[in-house]
């Protein structure tokens, strides 16, 4: 094979190698979309209880607790406040973060 | 104000428990070592432990229901803070020793425990009752992850055992209704008597 073609075919197949995550770091940021896919699913199965979308007799509290939109949120801080620090020192050996 | 439902509560319960799980399990998946090298992230688990004792000292306080639902809640709270008070002194380094785990052990089958004695009704008797049944049970099998860490430290199947428990803990919670069937059933008793 002549080293014009199997040189950019190398360097491309090494690229994706390089660039191909960990387990565990696709793991640690398949939490936050998971979570949120779950309040969105549960959502769509009972949009009852969602107050926003069916208003009759509900108070304050059921404003402040929506399950679904309760499970949005978590994995909304997870995705947003813990998963990029987590993945940040799982790619950085040295461990010198410390914050 | 008014005092919130108990389903209310229970959902807003079940949301820090879903935070709690969340959390020890990208600890499980990540490893302790990595998930302490951030300080805040190390006392996150410990702090929302001791707060969450607070919250349910003042649910204690609310839940007035019987003295059952008082005891049961105070508790909850107890359990909660001298848990929280214990992994506070571990990630401090107050304290080493694996086996302080048993007192998380002890915490979630003291946890467990009072969910079973205060239900004082059968499975089936309403979704609620169901779930005391359900969620007890977890809680006393889950005790078991804590009890593996002290015995055998640092295996991530611990963590992740304990991980899951919360976030079971926490789909069940979710599902609480005051008033509601269970698999089709509510008799009229259970449907009268609000838990």
């Amino acid at each position: 094979m002549s080293s014009e073609i199997a040189g950019p075919l190398e360097r491309h197949a090494e690229r994706r190698r390089s660039v191909r995550k960990p387990a565990r770091v696709l793991a640690v940021e398949a939490i936050s979309p998971l979570t949120i896919m779950s309040g969105i699913v549960w959502a769509i199965a009972q949009p009852y209880r969602i107050a926003f979308l069916d208003r009759d007799g509900k108070g304050l509290y059921d404003y402040l607790a929506q399950g679904p939109l309760l499970v949005v949120l978590v994995g909304l801080a997870f995705g947003l406040l813990v998963a990029p620090g987590l993945v940040t020192d799982l790619e950085d050996p040295d461990g010198g973060a410390e914050t | 104000m008014a005092a919130p439902r108990p389903e209310i509560a229970h959902w807003l319960t079940a949301t820090v428990l879903l935070c709690f799980g969340l959390m020890l399990l990208s600890e499980a998946i990540v490893g302790r070592a990595v998930f302490r090298r951030r300080t805040w992230r190390a006392y996150l688990f410990p702090l929302l432990a001791v707060v969450g004792g607070i919250f349910l000292w003042l649910i204690a306080a609310l839940s007035t229901f019987s003295t059952m639902h008082l005891l049961a809640h105070a508790a909850w709270a107890q359990a909660a803070m001298i848990a929280g008070g214990i992994q506070l002194a571990l990630v401090r380094g107050k304290l080493t020793h694996a086996a302080w785990s048993l007192v998380t052990a002890g915490a979630l089958l003291l946890t467990g425990a009072s969910f079973l004695i205060h239900e004082q009704n059968s499975w089936l008797f309403s979704r609620s009752a169901f779930l005391h049944h359900a969620i007890g049970w977890v809680l006393v099998a889950g005790a078991l992850f804590p009890i593996g860490e002290a015995l055998r430290p640092r295996r991530a199947v611990w963590t992740a055992g304990f991980a899951v428990t919360f976030l079971v803990v926490a789909v069940l919670l979710y599902a609480d209704r005051d008033i509601a069937p269970i698999f089709g059933r509510l008799g009229d008793v259970g449907g009268a008597a609000a838990p």
